[in-house]
């Protein structure tokens, strides 16, 4: 028991000291998860007093009975009956005021009304698809696995699933919410700071469940603006001879049939939206650093790097395989 | 007339010891060899024998887990590929609670009820025998699958779509499926045993105020698993019929709901937690009045507690649900519910700790585990009140904390007692005691290990590592502590390594224990050790809540039962009071071709919906040789 009090003062220490992750909820960079760890910490602390006083009662108890020996007397069991009843009081005092602080953080978290930007996730196995939808059509786009956000902004997200059930979780900016197939769920999120947040898939959805990261890149509004703008405009057409081939092979394998590339021909919806993809940090749901290199092996291979997801191998020479991520890596 | 009907009917009245226990053995007794293990109805045997099968899957969900652990110790290890690592996980929780935690709880009550009540034999005996055969088809089904590489890969919970017939591969989800109507058949065929035994069969003079707490406990969970069973079923069945005959239960397209299958699996799934820890709070009662030598602190807060519990079990199934966007009215409500549950949990801690307060306890293995248990049970306790808040959940759902928590509220909560409760009852079992040196070293590498093993989870999932992922990448700051569990794991799992020995050692050649040798109160400790096919030579007669403690040298009987048939008392609900001799069935074979019929025709409905039409003959003429009456010259005349 000892060494039970050891492990936990130990390990306590190490989370009161702090754990900067990269995807963590003691990280916290925006308003609503900055509100959920303080309600975490404090009730922590909490419980973690109450359950120092629970082992010392323990302890207490085994080394007083160790020495005592006449039997308990009705005198003594009437006074440990009023100690049990103060002891329950006092837990009935102790929860009642855990409920009442939580409905209280609960009331500050729903999902913004009056948000400046509307972001439509769509989980898939096992991708995320954002689509930004604009009143004007051309000004519509969408993107993958890597969401931008200006800073101090409410972001009401609008949560839908064409397949499973995924979560949307970055715990930096806000607790999770599922996105459940037929029914549409929001969240609304807001980045204090500019910074790249990671994000995972939070509900069990298959094969490739521990492969579905996104990343939410907030910046400053010039920044977020320009960004938008870029990515409103269709694919520019590539102007390097390998990076041309590829586009042509792009077009007649089989790639063109999931993936869309507005301003070619390629229309497919079922993969991700590529028009942009050479601008993105990360490929395949944040498993792989963007590189022409990783490109290639994404490409060659998607099977043996994330056994069971959608894409097919297609059989590539080298140099084939050369020209297709050359012109990946151009669409920026 | 009188003098022949006298004469025809030998009662425990005619003979001394010696011939009484002599004829008894012969009207009780359980058939040699083979034949007479597949055709035994004696609770004790039966129970043996599920809680040995409920251990042995323990272990192999034990190896699961160090698999899981090996796979996970370092970033993109490759050891096991994300289709067996989704098969593993999903095994070792099914395996854990539907083959293991329910079934060893149930067949620790098989064992131990009848004695702890005084009576010859658990009701329906043969219904007995038959949940038995069906829960090991049950896990035999899951294994078998398992080794052909065709084990559900949908988690324990098996949530819509993905088990629906549009994302779930093969037959791996109905399997699930099927495998969970086995275990509810038998957990329902022995929750319905259990409550008909304690209502109609204790020994006379045990009134409801003077019943074990194990009993009551029992009792309490015997309600839970007949009204929470059901639920599951009913989703598991209708998860069958949309993969098997297109019904659109859980189809949106169609009208159907995803989180239908939410709402009934936790409707169920909620209350098999308490289904599993309720028990626990009996075995933790019982060994703390046996080691504190005193009765325990409390006894009517505590049944009023299990009671408690066992209602608001019912009421907090949603905080499983607390980040699918359910109204907040309803949010509100069932955290309200999930918090309040702690305080009957506090109720049962404090008379513990009053019981300790006021007794001179006696440092043996079991109460070690007790110990142990209220340490890490109150962890759990407080992790779960945190994950009762809805905000508090939103982040933590879905991690590794929930991780933690719930093994701290299933290992900590029920099987530290459990593993009590074997040190304590097994010289009962076997007649002979386990070792106290080895039983320290199991108790201090299981806890240590335990504790090592998941205090480090709780930070995991608050630094953001999600459930049931089968790697994890470098970048992300696991590495280490996920490294440091899985050392852990080994100290957990060589503990267990220990215990086992200690039992497979102390079977054969443990000393050798005597009838009583804790010094115990109940009734189960008034016989030899193991205790004869009769159980009691004559019916004891109840006065109080402790009759070892109050009348140590002879317990009052009552007396008037046949000897040359199976008869026990049967007695009134409240006040115990003898109302009837009953007869309890004898040995017979058809419990286990009903259970077999019963399996072919489960099995086969996975491929077919006729199979429940054809299955249904084998399973009517099992049942009618299973209830054929077999009439003796006196029931004529």
């Amino acid at each position: 028991m000892k060494a039970g009090v050891a492990v936990f003062l130990l390990l306590s220490a190490i989370l009161i000291a702090g754990c900067n992750g990269a995807q963590s909820a003691l990280n916290a960079e925006g308003a609503a998860a900055v509100q959920l760890k303080h309600l975490i910490i404090a009730i922590v602390i909490v419980c973690s007093a109450v359950w120092a006083l629970v082992m010392i009662v323990l302890i207490l108890a085994l080394l007083r009975s160790r020495t005592q020996r006449e039997r308990p007397s009705s005198e003594s069991e009437r006074r440990m009956g009023k100690l049990v009843a103060a002891a329950v009081a006092a837990t009935v005092l102790i929860i009642a005021g855990l409920t009442i602080a939580s409905f209280y953080a609960t009331r500050g978290l729903g999902a913004a009304q009056d948000a400046g930007i509307t972001i439509k996730v769509r989980g898939q196995q096992w991708w995320w698809q954002f689509i930004y939808d604009d009143a004007d059509p051309a000004k519509s786009f969408q993107t993958a696995n890597e969401m931008h956000i200006p800073v101090d902004v409410d972001i009401r997200i609008e949560l839908e699933s064409i397949d499973v059930i995924h979560s949307f979780w970055v715990p930096s900016l806000a607790g999770k919410r599922d996105l459940i197939p037929g029914r549409q769920n929001t969240i609304s999120i807001r980045a204090d700071r500019p910074g790249v947040y990671r994000g995972q898939c939070a509900e069990f959805c298959g094969l490739q469940h521990s492969h579905m990261a996104l990343f939410v890149i907030a910046e400053n509004m010039p920044d977020y603006q320009r960004w938008a703008a870029s990515q409103r405009g269709i694919s520019v057409a590539p102007s390097d001879p390998e990076a041309i081939a590829g586009k042509a092979l792009f077009m007649r394998k089989p790639c063109a049939a999931c993936h869309t590339i507005r301003g070619t021909d390629a229309s497919g919806t079922t993969g991700p939206d590529l028009t942009h993809v050479g601008s993105r940090k990360t490929i395949a749901a944040g498993l792989l650093d963007n590189t022409r290199g990783s490109l290639a092996a994404w490409i060659a291979d998607p099977q043996t790097l994330k056994p069971g997801n959608n894409m097919p191998m297609v059989l590539l020479s080298s140099d084939e395989l050369r020209q297709l991520s050359a012109y990946m890596e151009s669409l920026r | 007339m009188t003098k022949d009907t006298k004469s025809a009917v030998p009662t425990d009245l005619m003979f001394d010891d010696d011939e009484l226990e002599r004829r008894l053995a012969q009207t009780w007794m359980t058939g040699a060899g083979v034949w007479g293990a597949l055709t035994t109805v004696d609770h004790k045997i039966i129970g043996r024998r599920y809680i040995t099968t409920a251990f042995v899957f323990l272990a192999m969900g034990g190896l699961l887990a160090l698999a899981m652990r090996l796979q996970l110790a370092q970033p993109e290890a490759r050891f096991i590929g994300p289709d067996r690592y989704n098969q593993i996980f999903t095994m070792h929780g099914a395996n854990m609670m539907f083959l293991f935690a329910v079934p060893v709880m149930e067949a620790m009550a098989v064992y131990l009820v009848p004695l702890m009540v005084g009576t010859r034999n658990i009701a329906f005996p043969r219904l007995n025998a038959f949940s038995y055969w069906i829960f090991l088809a049950g896990g035999l089904l899951l294994w078998t699958s398992f080794a052909l590489d065709t084990a559900p890969d949908v988690g324990w919970f098996a949530y819509v779509p993905l088990s629906g017939p549009q994302y779930g591969v093969g037959k791996r989800a109905d399997l699930w499926a099927q495998m969970i109507t086995f275990t509810e058949v038998s957990a329902l065929a022995v929750a319905v045993e259990l409550v008909v035994t304690v209502f109609k069969q204790r020994a006379p003079g045990m009134s409801l105020d003077r019943i074990p707490l194990f009993v009551w406990s029992m009792v309490v969970t015997a309600f839970l698993v007949i009204m929470a069973m059901p639920a599951i079923m009913l989703a598991s069945s209708s998860l069958i019929l949309d993969r098997l005959v297109e019904t659109q239960f859980f189809n949106p397209a169609e009208g159907g709901d995803v989180l239908l299958w939410q709402h009934l699996f936790w409707f169920f799934g909620h209350p098999e937690v308490y289904i599993i820890f309720l028990p626990a709070v009996g075995m933790v009662s019982t060994i703390i009045a046996t080691f504190s030598r005193r009765p325990v602190f409390g006894y009517l807060p505590l049944v009023m507690a299990l009671i408690a519990t066992g209602i608001l079990a019912f009421g907090l199934w949603v905080h499983h649900m607390f980040v699918v966007g359910l109204p907040r009215l309803g949010e509100s409500f069932f955290t309200a519910s999930s918090m309040a549950i702690a305080i009957p949990a506090g109720v049962q801690i404090f008379c513990w700790l009053a019981t300790l307060w006021g007794g001179q306890p006696v440092f043996k293995t079991p109460i070690l585990f007790v110990l142990g248990f209220i340490v890490t049970f109150v962890i759990g306790g407080l992790t779960g009140v945190m994950v009762a808040s809805v905000p508090f959940d939103t982040q933590v759902h879905d991690t590794y904390f929930v991780v933690a928590h719930f093994h701290y509220v299933l290992v900590g909560g029920a099987v530290f007692p459990l593993l009590g409760a074997i040190y304590y009852w097994f010289p009962k079992m076997t007649g002979r005691m386990m070792s106290e040196t080895l039983g320290r070293w199991s108790f201090g590498l299981i806890f240590a290990g335990f504790n090592l093993t998941f205090f480090p989870m709780h930070i995991l999932g608050l630094e953001g590592m999600p459930r049931r992922i089968y790697t994890y990448q470098p970048e992300m700051p696991w590495a280490g502590m996920n490294m440091f569990v899985s050392l852990s794991a080994a100290i957990l799992a060589l503990g267990f390594l220990v215990f086992f020995i200690d039992v497979i050692r102390s079977a054969r050649s443990g000393p050798i224990a005597g009838d009583n040798p804790w010094g115990a109160s109940t009734l189960e400790w008034a016989m030899p050790s193991p205790p004869p096919c009769f159980n009691f030579r004559r019916i004891p007669v109840v006065g109080d809540r402790d009759p070892l403690w109050t009348q140590p040298d002879e317990l009052a009987v009552a007396t008037g039962l046949r000897t040359d048939r199976r008869e026990l008392i049967v007695s009134s609900v409240v006040e115990a009071q003898p109302e009837a001799n009953e007869s309890s069935p004898r040995n017979s074979i058809w419990p286990l071709w009903a259970a077999l019929a019963t399996t072919v025709t489960l099995i086969w409905s996975i491929f077919s919906p006729w199979a429940v039409v054809w299955g249904s003959i084998p399973i009517g003429i099992t049942l009618t040789g299973w209830f054929w009456p077999k009439q003796t010259p006196e029931d004529e005349s």
